[in-house]
């Protein structure tokens, strides 16, 4: 979190809505332990990460419809899944990401 | 979902538990527990709630993950205080050892009394930039248990009633830089202070990992090589 927390500031501060993904759950290797965060913005800057590159820019995507509508989504990417295989998970294992718009 | 409590909380070094709803129509819902029973927003069933606030002033917090709670799945997410360093001295080591310490997950705070060298200019991305006596400063801040100090000025007007302080509170990690010349009368001086002497022992001098550098930006690599090594859990060969 202390890695995203400057960049949500600064922001934050210039008033730009902001949206924060967590991994909440991980199955087989993944290269970021429970809890890390990415930090993204309605402008497009990002702060932190959730994978080792992999499944970032699919996030960042979401994270634009959570930052419109302030609902929160789960996600999940692995090798069983297709989706994450157009992303491209190279490590080979799971991935869930919570994503939610910072609102207060 | 209690961003800005959550923040501050880390910021102030403060310990707190974070419950969010991972699925169905509460997904997101948060509450925040402190160990001390403090507890802000709710998962949205009582039931629910009492089991995050029992789990989070348990003796043994829990760890980081999903978990079942009364038939409700939540991600628990502990925070321990942010390891934090105060670098005394804003001289030309230190605008090194922001840029390593930051990079390395420790919020770093430099201070020092003389407004030259304490600038902006010098420490844009410090996370915070304090003149004032060193001594003083660290006396009125908090200073919980994950927090390091290192000490540059080679003033000892300016390092040693600091130092006196950092090692009354018991910090994680002391370090000083100067010449084995230096830190002898380093010891002597706060032994005269009433220093006890195996608080002084915890000093890391010389400071640093040996890497045999000279130049500020290879003493700063050497120091924030020790940090890491004292944060793993690997003490410097030879140091308590």
């Amino acid at each position: 979190m202390l890695d995203i927390l400057s960049d949500v500031d600064r922001w934050r501060a210039d008033g730009q809505r902001v949206a924060v993904a967590t991994v909440i759950r991980t199955v087989g290797s993944s290269p970021r332990p429970l809890g890390s965060k990415m930090a993204v913005s309605d402008t497009g800057s990002i702060a932190g990460s959730v994978s080792g590159g992999c499944i970032e820019g699919a996030v960042i995507e979401e994270a634009q419809s959570v930052l419109e509508d302030g609902l929160p989504k789960r996600l999940s990417y692995g090798i069983s899944d297709e989706q994450a295989w157009s992303v491209g998970l190279t490590c080979g294992g799971e991935v869930e990401v919570l994503v939610e718009r910072i609102d207060g | 979902m209690g961003f800005e409590s959550l923040r501050r909380s880390l910021l102030a070094g403060e310990r707190v538990v974070a419950f969010t709803r991972a699925d169905g129509a509460g997904l997101g819902a948060r509450m925040l527990v402190w160990p001390d029973g403090r507890a802000e927003g709710e998962l949205g069933a009582g039931d629910v709630d009492r089991e995050a606030l029992a789990l989070a002033t348990a003796e043994t917090l829990p760890a980081t993950g999903l978990r079942e709670i009364e038939g409700v799945e939540v991600f628990v997410e502990t925070f321990e205080p942010l390891p934090q360093l105060f670098i005394v001295g804003a001289v030309h080591v230190a605008i090194h050892l922001v840029h390593f310490a930051r990079r390395l997950g420790f919020r770093t705070v430099v201070v020092d009394a003389r407004s030259a060298f304490a600038t902006v200019e010098r420490f844009p991305h410090a996370d915070e930039l304090v003149v004032e006596w060193p001594a003083d400063y660290l006396a009125r801040v908090p200073i919980h248990a994950n927090t390091y100090c290192v000490f540059l000025t080679h003033d000892e007007k300016l390092d040693n009633p600091a130092l006196q302080v950092a090692l009354e509170a018991g910090v994680r990690y002391v370090g000083a830089l100067g010449s084995s010349r230096t830190h002898a009368k380093r010891v002597a001086a706060l032994l005269e202070a009433g220093l006890a002497g195996e608080l002084i022992d915890r000093i890391h001098a010389p400071i640093g990992l040996d890497l045999g550098g000279r130049k500020p930006e290879e003493i700063a690599m050497a120091i924030a090589a020790e940090l890491v090594a004292v944060r793993n859990g690997r003490q410097a060969a030879g140091k308590p």
